[in-house]
C-alpha cells in the first residue's frame, strides 16, 4: 500500500495518469508488472484498476450493465463476469443497489461503484487517485476501510494530499514536489523524519524538572505547562519503566504518559520546505 | 472487443430519454413528408399515365423521401457523435477506455459502429414505410435497395467526420457545430457550384449520395464513402493519441 503524496498541483494526478496509460510520457520509461507501458500497453494495461480523480461513470447505466462491461472491457471472459460482479458488488457493499441507475446514486455510493469498476478484473495492481474527495466524513471512514481491505490483497497506489489518510492507511509513503519525487520510505520513518523520540507526561504532583533530567536515559525535558513535561530520549534507551517507578515511588501521581508522535503534517511541512530550501541553495 | 464498445454505446443512447424523443420525432418528419409525396404523386397521377416511359411510384414518392432523409441525418448526425468523444472526455468517462487494455482503434470503431447501428435502425424505418405501398401497387426494389445503401454509406461518412471533429474538442457543443458546419459547408459548397466538372462535387458526400438516389450504383461513389470514412476514423484514432500526448 503506496501512499503518493504531495501539494495541489504537485503533479500526482499526472504521474498516476501516465502510469495507467491515459497520457503519454514525452520520456522515460514505465513498467507495470514487468511489462514496458509503451512498448506493449495492451498486455500491461490488463494488470492495473484504476479508479481517476472523477470516478468515470456511464451515469445512465445501471450499476450491474456498468460493472459488467467494465469486466469485459478488461477481458474477463463472459462466463466469469456474473462470479466477479458479485464478488465485487459484496466488497464495495453495493449489493443493495445493483439494479439502480448510477445517476441517481448519492456520491459515496458512486465512489464505491468507481471503486468496484478498479477492482472487479483482479488487477494486480489498483490505483487510486483521491478516492475520498468529496466525501462526507462517515463515507471517508467506509471507503478508507474498504481501501484497508482491499491492500491485503492487491498492491494499491492512492494519491492523496491528506496527510490522515495516508497515516491511517499507508504502509509507504512518496512525496511529491513539482513533478519530482523528493522522498520515499515507509510511513512509520516518515513519522520519525526530523524529529527527536519521546514521550508528554502529565504529573499532578510533578517534582522539579531537574529530578526527571537525572533520569538515565532522557536526554531533555521541557516543562510544557505547571503538570506537563515534554521528555525526550535517545533511541536504544527507553526511561518510561524507570519514570514510572518513580512515579509510583515518590507520589507524583501520574495521570498521562504518551509517546511523542509527530504529525504527518508537520514532518510533511519539514519535508517540503527541506526540499525547497535544497532547490533555493542550489 | 469493438462490438462489446458497440453494444455498450447503443445501450446508452436507449437509455436516454431524449434519444426516444429523437427517434419519434424524426419517424414523424419522414411519415408527414412521405404522406405528402404521395398525395401529390396521387393528384397528378392521371396527367403521368399518359407520358410515355413516366416515372413510377418509387421514384416520385420514394426517391425525394431518401433524399430528404439524407438531409436530415446530416444536420442529425453532429449530435449523436458530439456525445461519444467530446462528451466523454469533458465528463472524464473516456478515462475507463483508455486505462483499459484496448488500442485507440478499437475505441474508435466501436464507437463507429455503435452509431452507425443506431442510424440504421433510425434509417429502416423508410424502407418499411415504403414497403407499405407494394400493397397497392409494384415497387422497384432496385431503386429501394440502391437508395438505402447509399444512405447507410452516406450515413457512415458522416459519422467517420462527426467524430473526429468530436476527437478535436472537449467542448460537446463545438463539436456539434464544427461537423455540422463542415457537412453543410460541403452541401452548400456542392449546390453552389455550377460547373459540372467543379472539384467541389467530388468532395461532397451528398453529391455522391446522388447517384444512388435515382439508382445509379457507381462503384466509383461506394469507394468515395469507404474512403471518406477510413480517412476521418484514422484521423481519429491519430488525434486521441495526440490527444493522450498533450493531455
Amino acid at each position: 500500500m503506496l501512499g503518493l503524496l504531495g501539494h495541489n498541483g504537485a503533479g500526482k494526478s499526472t504521474a498516476l495518469q501516465m502510469l495507467t496509460g491515459c497520457l503519454l510520457p514525452d520520456s522515460g520509461e514505465i513498467e507495470i508488472c514487468g511489462i514496458s507501458m509503451l512498448k506493449h500497453p495492451i498486455q500491461a494495461k490488463k494488470n492495473i484498476g484504476y479508479l481517476p480523480e472523477t470516478p468515470p461513470l456511464y451515469r445512465e447505466l445501471s450499476v450491474n450493465d456498468y460493472l459488467t462491461f467494465a469486466a469485459r472491457l478488461h477481458g474477463v471472459r463472459s462466463d466469469m463476469v456474473s462470479e466477479l460482479l458479485v464478488q465485487a458488488r459484496q466488497n464495495c457493499g453495493l449489493e443493495s443497489v445493483g439494479k439502480k441507475i448510477i445517476g441517481t446514486l448519492s456520491k459515496g455510493y458512486q465512489q464505491r461503484v468507481g471503486i468496484a469498476q478498479a477492482i472487479i478484473h483482479r488487477p494486480a495492481l489498483i490505483v487510486l487517485d483521491e478516492p475520498t474527495v468529496g466525501l462526507d466524513p462517515s463515507q471517508i471512514r467506509e471507503t478508507r476501510a474498504l481501501i484497508r481491505e482491499l491492500g491485503n490483497s492487491y498492491s494499491v497506489i492512492l494519491s492523496t494530499h491528506l496527510l490522515s489518510e495516508v497515516e491511517s492507511i499507508c504502509d509507504r509513503v512518496e512525496i511529491m514536489q513539482h513533478g519530482k519525487l523528493i522522498y520515499a520510505d515507509s510511513s512509520a520513518a516518515m513519522q520519525h523524519f526530523g524529529g527527536a523520540i519521546g514521550f508528554i507526561v502529565s504529573l499532578r504532583n510533578p517534582p522539579a524538572i531537574g529530578i526527571l533530567q537525572d533520569i538515565p536515559g532522557v536526554t531533555a525535558v521541557e516543562q510544557l505547562s505547571a503538570t506537563q513535561f515534554r521528555v525526550l530520549h535517545k533511541v536504544a534507551d527507553n526511561p518510561s519503566a524507570e519514570l514510572l517507578r518513580l512515579a509510583a515511588q515518590q507520589n507524583w501521581q501520574l495521570e498521562q504518559l504518551a509517546p511523542l508522535q509527530a504529525t504527518l503534517e508537520e514532518v510533511f511541512v519539514k519535508i517540503t520546505a527541506a526540499e525547497s530550501g535544497k532547490a533555493a541553495a542550489s | 472487443m469493438i462490438r462489446l464498445l458497440a453494444f455498450r454505446e447503443l445501450r446508452s443512447l436507449f437509455a436516454i430519454p431524449s434519444t426516444w424523443l429523437v427517434l419519434a420525432t424524426l419517424q414523424f418528419i419522414f411519415a408527414w413528408f412521405f404522406l405528402a409525396r404521395l398525395e401529390a404523386f396521387l393528384a397528378i397521377q392521371p396527367q403521368l399515365a399518359q407520358l410515355a416511359n413516366a416515372p413510377g411510384v418509387t421514384l416520385t414518392v420514394g426517391a425525394p423521401v431518401f433524399n430528404m432523409a439524407a438531409l436530415l441525418l446530416m444536420m442529425l448526425t453532429p449530435m449523436f457523435t458530439m456525445r461519444s468523444i467530446a462528451e466523454q472526455r469533458r465528463n472524464q468517462t473516456l478515462t475507463l477506455l483508455l486505462s483499459a487494455p484496448l488500442s485507440g482503434r478499437h475505441i474508435v470503431l466501436g464507437k463507429f459502429f455503435g452509431l452507425l447501428f443506431f442510424l440504421t435502425i433510425l434509417i429502416c424505418s423508410i424502407p418499411l414505410m415504403l414497403y407499405t405501398l407494394a400493397f397497392g401497387t409494384h415497387l422497384d426494389h432496385g431503386l429501394l435497395m440502391g437508395n438505402c445503401v447509399g444512405l447507410l454509406l452516406l450515413t457512415a461518412s458522416y459519422i467517420a467526420l462527426g467524430l473526429y471533429i468530436s476527437a478535436l474538442t472537449v467542448q460537446p457543443i463545438i463539436a456539434a457545430i464544427g461537423a455540422l458546419s463542415v457537412l453543410t459547408g460541403l452541401w452548400l459548397a456542392d449546390i453552389g457550384a455550377t460547373a459540372e466538372n467543379s472539384p467541389w462535387h467530388f468532395i461532397s458526400p451528398l453529391h455522391h449520395f446522388q447517384n444512388f438516389n435515382i439508382g445509379l450504383l457507381d462503384s466509383g461513389d461506394a469507394a468515395f464513402f469507404i474512403l471518406f470514412s477510413a480517412v476521418f476514423l484514422l484521423l481519429t484514432v491519430k488525434q486521441l493519441r495526440n490527444n493522450r500526448r498533450h493531455g
